[in-house]
């Protein structure tokens, strides 16, 4: 059986009085897609904050295959192995695609204090730049600076500079939000065959891409976790539907 | 981080006229090109911070006077001082206020950035300002100009107006091509990320606060040579060198030299330092046309000198070469 690859214990952040993430604990194992849904303010984004270091714990612990990250900087989380994209595109507007996914794979070399030595001459870096924008399949769109891309190359480029860190375990925060279908269905198959070799934790909106793709699913709602199990389990749980799915006909279909 | 072909162009023939000039230009005017150059690697150091770095500080003049002082300081009445001693102390100098100043300073951004390397900065005006031991307000000469030998033969005299001329341009040059070299590197990729977006670089795993230090550290040292240079070529070094003023003369050549591209930067000083030259006979209120001017290039160059000539050296290339080498 697969192994767990990231933990948390307890997990909780507070803003003021409110409880954003409370006292979360979950497990991810070793190759597989587990989604995080649950409704607007259920302390999704917050909790991935918490995983990738944007964000300061208040209390738990998370644990990344032997290490304890729970302090972490996000520059150290990245460098441990986790990669992450955002729900709000999050790219550099003035560079191009391939300088873009340049950036995240040059962070992967043992240091990037060198003065003189040209960049371009990396071929490591070159190499892992290629990759990325293979995987995400912007190799076509390589020297359009990313500010004249569509909004749907963008969050493709969004998670190509993710890749290009060559991650073990990929943070995905809604990474189909406001595409189109047929922009989805390329994310869905790229996140597949992602899947092949990483570790994905996704928090998504679009239920089909969800239950399509999701090995696991876990809800949450107002900082805590509902349930957590296999899409079916979660399907068939008399909270979730009364919480989340009730009023909407996936859990009609359930029953 | 490419220079377009008619833009080199543009730039060897600068360089060019700049060789020929002492041939044939007034002394006068050979002095005020002096001051334009020095004043162009003062802005170009400045460039790497604001254009490059996405770092406004306020408060550069303070390594550019700090190291005209240290040069006036290790400079002694009796005669001059070899450049091997003085300039490596000019330079650890300045490098290290920058390490200090930067330290506290780069970790805050925007407003807050801005305010704290223009404290860091006044704080040394006044220090040297209320200090009689090193001329007050008045300021301190520099007697003598550092000899430059080997072995004791002399490799070039920088009291010959003549070879210090070449002195400044070839420490021109030089600086600009190390900008280049350094903005082509791993270590330039990373600063111009943080420019760009510094959130996301540090969400690619660069702990950005060490590559914003050492960049705050290489442009202090850099107008820290460029202070050196302004106490050779001046002879005196006084308080108004560090003041708040002259940190701002120089973020004006900058953006109105056209931020980002570093050789905007010595556009910038060029036409500060001529403009402000020629404002003078002009007229009784140099500054109120100073300002016409300021505002002129903001509004009618968004990209600043720099943008303009990139626009006028590629329309001349396209004219003559079919646009081939246009970006």
């Amino acid at each position: 059986m697969s192994e767990t690859v990231l933990k948390t214990v307890d997990l909780t952040r507070n803003f003021g009085a409110l409880n954003a993430v409370d006292s979360v604990s979950l497990e991810f194992l070793s190759g597989q897609i587990h989604a995080i849904i649950g409704p607007n303010g259920a302390g999704k984004t917050t909790f991935i904050n918490l995983l990738s270091g944007d964000l300061p714990v208040s209390a738990g612990r998370i644990r990344f295959k032997e290490k304890d990250i729970t302090d972490f900087t996000c520059d150290q989380v990245s460098q441990a192995g986790i990669g992450r994209s955002y729900q709000k595109t999050n790219i550099f507007p003035q560079f191009t695609c391939f300088e873009n996914c340049w950036t995240g794979a040059q962070s992967r070399e043992a240091s990037s204090m060198h003065f003189f030595r040209p960049a371009r001459r990396l071929t490591a870096v070159k190499e892992r730049t290629e990759r990325a924008l293979e995987l995400c399949k912007l190799t076509h769109c390589r020297d359009t600076v990313a500010n004249a891309m569509s909004y749907g190359e963008q969050r493709q480029l969004e998670i190509g500079m993710m890749l290009a860190t060559e991650p073990e375990l990929l943070l995905l925060d809604e990474p189909l939000a406001g595409m189109g279908i047929d922009e989805s269905l390329q994310v869905v198959e790229l996140l597949r065959e992602l899947a092949l070799d990483h570790t994905l934790i996704l928090i998504e909106h679009d239920m089909d891409a969800v239950f399509s793709i999701a090995e696991r699913l876990t809800v949450m709602e107002n900082g805590r976790v509902l349930k957590t199990g296999t899409v079916e389990e979660v399907r068939a749980s008399k909270a979730v539907q009364e919480a989340y799915l009730g009023d909407g006909h996936e859990a009609d279909q359930g029953e | 981080m490419n220079v377009s072909r008619s833009v080199i162009v543009f730039l060897l023939c600068g360089v060019a006229a700049l060789v020929v000039y002492p041939w044939v230009g007034e002394s006068f005017y050979i002095e005020l090109v002096m001051r334009m150059m020095i004043f162009g690697i003062f802005a170009m150091s400045l460039d790497l911070l604001i254009g490059f770095t996405g770092l406004v500080s306020f408060g550069h003049a303070a390594f550019f006077g700090l190291a005209g002082y240290i040069l006036a300081i290790v400079t002694p009445e009796s005669g001059p001082v070899s450049i091997w001693v003085a300039l490596p102390l000019c330079l650890a100098g300045t490098a290290f206020a920058a390490l200090v100043i930067g330290w506290f300073s780069v970790r805050t951004s925007g407003i807050y950035f801005i305010m704290l390397t223009l404290a860091f900065a006044q704080m040394l005006f006044y220090f040297f300002n209320e200090n009689s031991a090193l001329g007050g307000s008045d300021g301190i000469f520099i007697f003598y100009k550092p000899t430059i030998k080997i072995a004791g033969f002399t490799l070039l005299d920088l009291d010959n107006h003549f070879s210090f001329y070449y002195f400044v341009l070839g420490s021109l040059i030089a600086s600009y091509l190390f900008l280049r070299v350094l903005l082509n590197s791993p270590f330039g990729q990373v600063i111009r990320g943080i420019r760009a977006n510094e959130a996301r670089t540090r969400a690619l795993g660069y702990a950005t606060f060490r590559y914003k230090l050492v960049s705050f550290v290489i442009a202090g040292t850099l107008a820290g040579f460029a202070g050196f240079l302004e106490g050779v070529h001046g002879g005196i070094m006084s308080p108004a060198h560090l003041g708040w003023h002259e940190s701002g003369l120089v973020m004006m050549m900058v953006i109105l030299g056209g931020m980002g591209t570093i050789y905007g930067a010595v556009f910038g000083a060029f036409a500060m330092v001529y403009l402000q030259d020629w404002f003078q006979d002009l007229t009784e209120y140099p500054l109120l046309l100073m300002g016409g001017f300021v505002i002129a290039v903001v509004l009618f160059l968004p990209h600043g000198i720099a943008g303009l000539v990139h626009q006028i050296s590629s329309l001349l290339s396209g004219a003559r070469s079919g646009a081939k080498d246009n970006e």
